[in-house]
């Protein structure tokens, strides 16, 4: 089986679950990587460094930002002439509206979010949550190419060989777009929450603390925000001495205490750590689904009744102000840091 | 300015879902409009407010879908259009794609198209891009705050990295994420006026095409293991004790 491995990255920077698909890519046969951009080399090697037989570059200056349009006609284009069996991404928003487009293109289905993948007899049959993980469903697609996302971290990565590399091969870029990117206001650099191994993720509670004084001339509102801010700060710290990334709750979002890029849940993103630590979380069921591919969950809370307690395999019932900085201290001394 | 808010019926996000008989159950849960897309209702009301124009409401379903589309008429959405026919029952992203273009090609005349994200359902989040495609208009998505001017539409997209800020010609198609704001409830007058609404019905035939093609087909359904566990409460005397208890059972499960 031929398959085409869409890379997906953000300034050069790659979505770790690409390589994920990358290794489903080998297990089925030959895997081409697939790299839209411009200046690219790094990314390329790496490609090699992860197992890609060839890697097929678009390298063109109008192809620097992503563009569902052109990139979308690239791959289709490329797909048209090459004839893939499979084009796999790593499920991301820029690749969901990507395969979606491609699937036009190419007249074909697109297989979206998978934890699974298998090759039975010639067919490849998938597996993907559907109404909030509620339900599993496998699917086929009667189409070719069959188009597919993955799910990061739910296929095991390949090893990573820094000795390989190779040339790119050259392929046409098509640049005829409808849109016009006028900028950016880019966050700082963050563990992005869908591929990280651990989460700490603060709610509500993390503003909850009447001991802190805020500074003078904040209104209610602002006293509130700073509260979390500080409460965020101790849930960064336990972060940064597990390797893991931030998260928050619907509710910390909406209070305007951490960006939307950190939610977990049915309106934020579906995570999948192998452990995930619940700050200041009730629990609503719309968290709750978001956290289920989660294998270790740790709740604390000041409501011993709090629903989130229900989907943990440990709790402390407490103050998160006091609990985590402990947590933190207790790892830093356990993990020789 | 004409703006179409496209929504779908699904069962409620507090449904109890199960597998019976190789079908999808949710009991006796009512269905409501897709959450994700009451934000497409939202931002299409808020577009319509700011720059004077309608709203029409268009949705792919079964007769009982008009309770959705009703919703959106409550909300404010001045005209509302369902699309049903028997032979949509195996429908998957690219059909409905395909059958909403035609549908928005027949109301005729739109400005912006908007949809959620994507749905409690399915949730694939294809169907807008694939309508786009369809179409042949630019695709905005994930768009959190929308700037109308002359012939065009400046808006920024809510990405993984932050915030991009886009410039399309209309008419274009979006999805509309929360940051575009929280959907208004239906005012007393708005459900009084719904509940009155003639929605009118379109067959395939009405809409000029033939059945579309299906490529993504179910071939098993399955109940995911139950997830109930329980819950080992830490306790101990103060913080720090109960910190280094937890702190060697998160250790001995040796998930770092």
């Amino acid at each position: 089986m031929k398959t085409f491995v869409y890379i997906d990255h953000f300034k050069g920077e790659a979505q770790p679950a690409s390589w994920e698909a990358l290794g489903v890519a080998k297990s089925f046969g030959s895997a081409s990587a697939v790299i839209f951009g411009s200046g690219l080399d790094a990314l390329v090697k790496t490609a090699f460094e992860f197992g890609a037989d060839e890697v097929l570059l678009a390298d063109d200056p109008a192809l620097v930002d992503y563009r569902v349009e052109t990139f979308a006609s690239t791959l289709s284009a490329l797909a048209s002439s090459l004839t893939p069996d499979l084009i796999l991404f790593p499920t991301t928003a820029r690749t969901r509206e990507l395969a979606a487009m491609s699937a036009i293109d190419l007249n074909s289905g697109g297989l979206i979010d998978l934890t699974g993948l298998s090759l039975e007899g010639d067919k490849l049959v998938a597996t993907r949550p559907i109404y909030e993980g509620k339900l599993n469903e496998k699917v086929v697609c009667s189409g070719k190419p069959v188009i597919a996302t993955l799910r990061a971290r739910a296929f095991p990565r390949p090893a990573q060989d820094k000795s390989k590399s190779g040339t790119a091969t050259k392929v046409e870029a098509k640049t005829d777009s409808l849109t016009t990117i006028e900028g950016y206001e880019v966050a700082e650099a963050v563990v992005s929450v869908a591929d990280a191994g651990v989460i700490i993720s603060g709610g509500r509670g993390v503003s909850n603390n009447p001991s802190l004084t805020p500074p003078a001339g904040l209104d209610e509102k602002q006293a509130e925000v700073w509260r979390a801010q500080q409460g965020f700060k101790l849930i960064g710290e336990l972060a940064t001495v597990l390797g893991g990334a931030v998260g928050a709750s619907r509710a910390a979002v909406d209070g305007g205490y951490i960006p939307y890029a950190h939610q977990v849940g049915q309106t934020g993103k579906v995570v999948a750590p192998d452990l995930y630590i619940a700050c200041g979380i009730s629990g609503a069921i719309q968290h709750i689904v978001g956290i289920r591919s989660a294998k270790l969950v740790i709740a604390v809370n000041k409501d011993a009744e709090a629903p989130i307690f229900k989907v943990a395999r440990y709790g402390v019932v407490g103050d998160l102000f006091e609990v985590v900085p402990a947590l933190t201290t207790a790892f830093k001394k356990k993990m020789g840091k | 300015m004409k703006i179409i808010a496209c929504i779908k019926q699904v069962p409620d996000s507090e449904a109890k879902i199960k597998a019976e008989k190789g079908q999808v159950s949710w009991g006796e849960s009512p269905l409501v409009i897709n959450p994700f897309d009451e934000y497409a209702v939202e931002g299409a009301l808020q577009l319509k407010e700011a720059n004077s124009g309608t709203v029409t409401a268009l949705c792919i379903g079964p007769e009982s879908a008009k309770e959705a589309l009703k919703h959106a008429l409550a909300m404010g959405a001045d005209e509302a259009v369902l699309v049903s026919d028997a032979a949509l029952n195996a429908l998957d992203t690219q059909g409905a794609a395909r059958v909403l273009a035609a549908a928005i090609n027949k109301i005729g005349s739109a400005d912006i198209v908007t949809f959620g994200r994507q749905t409690l359902d399915d949730g694939s989040g294809l169907t807008a891009a694939q309508t786009a495609r369809v179409l042949g208009w630019p695709m905005l998505g994930l768009v959190g705050h929308i700037k109308v001017e002359v012939g065009s539409v400046q808006v920024a997209r809510i990405i993984e990295e932050g915030r991009q800020n886009v410039k399309a010609k209309l008419p274009v198609v979006m999805s509309l994420v929360q940051s575009i704001g929280e959907p208004r409830y239906p005012s007393f007058m708005g459900i009084r006026k719904a509940s009155k609404a003639n929605i009118p019905v379109w067959s395939l035939s009405d809409l000029g095409i033939s059945t579309p093609s299906v490529f993504v087909t179910r071939v098993e359904l399955i109940t995911p293991p139950s997830h109930e566990v329980v819950c080992e409460i830490i306790k101990g005397d103060g913080p720090a004790q109960i910190a280094e208890t937890l702190a060697d059972k998160i250790l001995a499960e040796k998930v770092l």
